[in-house]
């Protein structure tokens, strides 16, 4: 076993892309054999500095779909990304990440973590950032020629090229505009020909046209390349008519299916144990009613949670 | 002291200056000290890791003054501070990201806290040995006289090492300075990188205070780096410019303080101030030369 992730082995140029270079949806990938759901989570809680962040949350999610996670500020949206990545231990109950182990597929699953934005200063070009994901984590010296140097450089623009990156991709990074950045930081997310994009709140700090745009590029990702994406949202209007199914987490629990089965009313109030009223506005946005403002004691939401990382393998 | 006049015919300046033993010792040390500084400042711009640099660097001087003070070689001093600083650094700051209920202090304090505490070690050892007022300049300035070849030979070999160990951690290691979070989900130590990128950086260090003084290592640690990196976004290219701007400064600064009565330090620290300069100047007076319009008058 040379490659054990041949088909992600971004220099076998042997395998059939699933790419851009293929017509949109004829040359779905053939599943495999058994393909079984891309993510599996049954009853799983997690725990973060001694308190339930969430619990029983059970969640299957399918190749190629598209799932928005929701929820109020600091109930643990980017926690379960986080354990899905195998960086967070969970609790209790069962997690499986395509047939394995959380941590043990991440040569598989693409990363966006949360916004962050590269400083105006970084003196270094979005290609550089795009090619990082392709082999940042190897070690040693690459190549500057050969096969593989140029399969990689192809590889780089293909993926530049699908976000429609391609104009501002050789400036540096920190003279982008943060859509821009978003733009790069997907392409290096897909770069490796992913099964399973985890995005955390891309959406966020882009005005609303941007927003439009940059949902409608992941949701074609999503069905142009058979990949499934997972995002974390704080507002579900702008992916809403792009959805396969949503989580949506609260104090009381989880509650998973389609949009029109999960923001209900009834569904919402139970999530919230308080009354709360889901309305659609006339353009068939949501809008939900009597969300109770978020505990205080969250601030630390985005508090970085790297002392886990050592678990990762 | 030699003070022999600069005639502008380059190739017998050299001449006369590498008809000297110590100079062709001087400047072979100070080849090895501009690559080493020159990619391992350029690792220590990109992470924004300046003040712990400035801190091993400061270190260097307790070390050379306790190695002076027992008798042995400064560079045995030098390496052995620098080094033993970096790792208190990057050990005990550790888990810099721990939660809110964590008694860890942040890394710039600690690193402060370091800083303070070698140069009172440095200045206690200076007090301790009597009679070494004329080497302390030196330590703090930098100088080339008396670099013996066993000095060149172990200037090398720690060099060699440092940049084979950078060669096999690099390509993680930017992935690690540029994108932690990222990085860090596809299964890259992150941690353990930045502390063997500190006791990389504490080698570097270490072998630059030697010709730069303990005070102004920066000169080739972060003005080249800083330099190159302001003319180019190409990691490669902003490398290579680094070591090759590092190589010029360091040559040129011997030969200056060969031929003129002021120190060595001066001179690198002034041609690498005045290539940063040249570096911040020259994308903007490019603009403008593209666009004499802009400057001729656009519509009010």
């Amino acid at each position: 076993m040379q490659y054990k992730d041949t088909a992600l082995n971004p220099f076998t140029s042997t395998q059939p892309a699933r790419d851009q270079t293929a017509p949109a949806g004829q040359t779905a990938p053939a599943p495999p054999a058994d393909p079984g759901p891309v993510l599996e989570l049954r009853g799983a809680a997690v725990r973060v500095g001694g308190s339930v962040l969430w619990s029983g949350v059970d969640l299957t999610v399918g190749r190629g779909e598209f799932v928005a996670v929701l929820g109020p500020n600091g109930v643990g949206k980017s926690t379960l990304l986080k354990v899905l990545l195998g960086l967070l231990p969970t609790a209790a109950g069962q997690v499986r990440v395509l047939g394995q182990q959380p941590g043990r597929a991440s040569h598989q699953i693409g990363y966006l973590p949360q916004r962050r934005s590269f400083d105006a200063s970084a003196r270094i070009r979005g290609t550089d950032v795009v090619r990082l994901g392709l082999d940042g984590d190897r070690w040693g010296l690459p190549l500057p020629f050969g096969p593989r140097s140029r399969a990689a450089a192809q590889r780089v623009s293909d993926v530049i090229d699908l976000v429609g990156a391609a104009s501002y991709a050789g400036r540096p990074v920190g003279e982008c505009s943060g859509g821009e950045q978003q733009r790069l930081l997907l392409a290096q997310a897909l770069i490796r020909r992913p099964e399973l994009l985890l995005l955390d709140e891309p959406l966020d700090s882009l005005d609303l046209p941007s927003q439009a745009t940059a949902a409608a590029l992941i949701s074609r990702i999503c069905r142009e390349q058979g990949v499934t994406i997972v995002m974390v949202a704080h507002d579900v209007n702008p992916i809403l008519s792009h959805l396969n199914r949503v989580v949506y987490i609260a104090a009381g629990g989880a509650a998973c299916g389609t949009p029109a089965e999960v923001i209900t009313s009834q569904t919402l109030t139970r999530l919230y144990q308080t009354p709360v009223e889901v309305l659609t506005a006339s353009d068939g946005r949501l809008v939900v009613v009597g969300q109770p403002e978020p505990p205080a004691v969250h601030s630390d939401r985005h508090a970085s949670h790297d002392h886990h990382d050592g678990g990762a393998p | 002291m030699i003070n022999p006049a600069f005639s502008w015919n380059i190739v017998d300046d050299i001449r006369t200056m590498w008809a000297y033993p110590f100079m062709v010792n001087a400047f072979r040390a100070g080849a090895v000290v501009a690559v080493v500084a020159g990619v391992m400042g350029w690792f220590m711009v990109l992470r924004r890791q300046t003040f712990a640099g400035h801190t091993l660097a400061l270190s260097a001087f307790p070390g050379a003054a306790g190695a002076t003070l027992i008798g042995i070689a400064a560079s045995y001093g030098y390496f052995a501070f620098c080094t033993a600083a970096a790792a208190v650094i990057a050990l005990a700051t550790r888990g810099r990201a721990a939660g809110p209920g964590s008694s860890r202090v942040s890394e710039s304090a600690l690193t402060g806290i370091v800083q303070a505490f070698t140069l009172a070690c440095g200045l206690l050892f200076v007090a301790l040995y009597h009679g070494f007022l004329n080497g302390t300049t030196a330590l703090l300035f930098g100088s080339f006289l008396g670099i013996t070849s066993s000095q060149v030979a172990l200037l090398a070999a720690t060099a060699a090492a440092v940049l084979a160990i950078l060669a096999a951690i690099g390509r993680p290691l930017l992935f690690a300075s540029v994108d932690p979070d990222v990085a860090a989900a596809r299964g890259v130590p992150a941690r353990a990188l930045s502390v063997a990128f500190l006791v990389l950086l504490g080698a570097a260090v270490a072998e630059t205070a030697q010709i730069t003084g303990a005070l102004l290592v920066f000169a080739l640690l972060v003005m080249p780096a800083a330099a190159a990196q302001r003319l180019t976004a190409r990691p490669a290219v902003s490398l290579l410019l680094t070591v090759v701007i590092g190589f010029l400064v360091t040559w040129a600064g011997l030969t200056a303080a060969f031929y003129s009565p002021y120190p060595i330090g001066f001179w690198v620290t002034s041609f690498a101030f005045a290539v940063y300069l040249a570096a911040q100047a020259a994308p903007v007076l490019l603009r403008r030369a593209r666009r004499p319009t802009f400057l001729a008058g656009a519509p009010a």
